[in-house]
């Protein structure tokens, strides 16, 4: 391993590395196993049904300048817990994780703030992240015209179907130049038209330089898209490399047939 | 080599870490649009649910104001403190601005799960456009206290514009306390269960509706304990401006200046120390 990781220093310059990255939560459970679990434990015990959830147990690899990451794997395997912990939004339990610039995550379902509509979303987001308010109104403009979403983009987004949302929250991101940007499955939910658009941009990213995270169920967009994959499974890591290679385990494991 | 002396060798950084107390100050600083955007855009997409909308900034606080009106003014008509609507109506509008902070910061976090989760930014920012949404709700009541002053035939002075400053040191002492009562709250949400009995009970220990000097006119130990009480301070700078018959003494000001400053400072610290844990989920 470490004769492996000079080797390519010489010639790779690492953008993330994940070294030895934990995760717990710990979670109140409830229910007839949790009771039974918690038996003994007083009323303010601290046992009762708390359960423990190892998510990722101790991960390690780094990912080099130019490279994209496919990750996949079963749900619960602990993908968006380690997009979440690259992203800086989940603090891990041990270890650590650096990076070379401070990570974008794109996520599922987290609409940033339900009540408000979708161009004032578009307007926050961006202070949020620091821009300026002359940055933005430029781009507001740009990003309704990539979502498809100019009738709407008026309307509180609580009112948005998931799969407009997920446009919108793309667009958003995608609007301006990451050097590392994590898409979890955030296209899942998007139409065939805007999946492909929304594909090519990402490899347009990638190919000015930037670094990508891409976490699917569908093996053509990881195909199309990566250059290499890291399969997860219980959080822990089964197999990284290839993707052809990679995929075909994964296919083998699951016993699928298809690339979709 | 380690995984963690080849990262630093490649100048890179651990993501998630909590940025030097400096640093993050200026990162706050740089987003500070975001702030007042959420609090203005929060405060529109509340009032927008609503058929009177806006108008509830100003009906609630007056109906807020009659009813106590009503039941200190007419119920509790003996021994009422001198000039008594226009210093009741001064200490539950500071008062209100203040429970409305404390409140508001503890669920700051809490309540905006869905930004926390998606977007990296200094989360003081949360509790701090939480103040400046009561602020920008207080302001119209401000001008609806001066307004009732004016129907209760009170000398308008010069010294009403010390009102301006006044409102600044409070609001960085609001800032301060929801910056405290942020991280409370996110790291023990039965905070938010136990609040309102706070809240109720300083409203009846800080002298809203009775005057705390006449009430402890015997017991000048007490008396002195309790004028250091912020609420007490503040309220009664204000009423010293506002309301004949009361007047600022200089003490008042020092402690008003320096709780602003010590609960400002302190709530930034605390809440600072706490960065990298919101937004866990457990």
């Amino acid at each position: 391993m470490a004769a492996k990781t000079k080797r390519k220093a010489a010639e790779l310059k690492p953008v993330v590395v994940v070294d030895d990255a934990h995760i717990t939560y710990k979670v109140f459970s409830s229910g007839r196993r949790a009771t039974r679990a918690a038996a003994g434990g007083g009323l303010f015990s601290r046992k009762m049904g708390l359960r423990e959830v190892h998510a990722i147990k101790g991960l390690s690899f780094t990912i080099y300048e130019g490279e994209s990451v496919g990750i996949i794997g079963s749900n619960g395997s602990g993908k968006s817990s380690l997009m979440r912990a690259i992203a800086g939004l989940t603090p891990l339990s041990k270890g650590a994780i650096y990076s070379s610039a401070r990570p974008t995550l794109l996520g599922v379902g987290a609409v940033m703030l339900p009540n408000l509509s979708g161009e004032k979303n578009i307007i926050l987001g961006g202070l949020a992240l620091g821009f300026s308010k002359k940055q933005i109104e430029a781009d507001v403009e740009k990003i309704t015209d990539f979502a498809g979403l100019q009738e709407f983009i008026d309307l509180p987004m609580r009112t948005y179907s998931s799969g407009m949302s997920a446009r919108l929250r793309f667009s958003i991101a995608a609007s301006r130049d990451h050097e590392i940007l994590i898409v979890d499955e955030a296209l899942a939910v998007g139409d065939m038209e805007f999946r492909k658009r929304s594909e090519a941009r990402m490899r347009e990213m990638r190919d000015n330089a930037g670094n990508l995270f891409l976490v699917s169920h569908s093996m053509q967009s990881i195909l199309d898209t990566c250059n290499r994959v890291i399969w997860i499974e219980k959080g822990e890591l089964m197999m990284d490399g290839d993707p052809q290679t990679v995929v075909d385990a994964y296919n083998k494991h699951t016993g699928a047939t298809t690339n979709d | 080599m380690s995984l963690a002396d080849y990262a630093a060798e490649h100048g890179l950084k651990r993501v998630g870490a909590r940025p030097a107390f400096v640093d993050y100050l200026m990162q706050a600083w740089a987003r500070k649009d975001f702030a007042f955007g959420l609090a203005k855009y929060s405060n529109e997409a509340a009032n927008a649910k609503n058929r009177l909308g806006r108008w509830w900034i100003i009906l609630l606080p007056t109906l807020q104001a009659v009813v106590y009106g009503l039941i200190f003014g007419v119920l509790m008509a003996r021994d009422r403190p001198e000039n008594f609507i226009p210093f009741l109506f001064t200490g539950v509008f500071l008062f209100t601005f203040m429970s409305g902070s404390a409140t508001a910061g503890a669920s700051a976090m809490t309540s905006n799960t869905g930004l926390v989760r998606s977007l990296a930014f200094p989360r003081v920012l949360l509790p701090i456009s939480a103040v400046l949404r009561q602020l920008l709700n207080n302001l119209p009541q401000l001008g609806l206290l001066l307004i009732t002053l004016l129907i209760f035939r009170q000398t308008i002075g010069w010294d009403w514009l010390l009102m301006i400053p006044v409102v600044l040191l409070l609001t960085s002492f609001n800032f301060g306390v929801a910056m405290i009562m942020a991280r409370i709250g996110a790291q023990v949400q039965d905070i938010n269960k136990l609040l309102p009995f706070a809240v109720r009970v300083l409203f009846y220990t800080s002298g809203i509706f009775f005057s705390v000097d006449r009430l402890l006119v015997g017991y000048p130990e007490l008396l002195a304990v309790l004028r250091f009480n912020p609420i007490y301070d503040f309220i009664e700078l204000a009423r010293g401006l506002l309301v004949d018959g009361y007047a600022v003494t200089p003490f008042l000001w020092l402690t008003a200046s320096g709780w602003a400053v010590l609960t400002f400072v302190f709530g930034v610290l605390f809440f600072w120390k706490a960065e990298e844990r919101y937004g866990r989920e457990d």
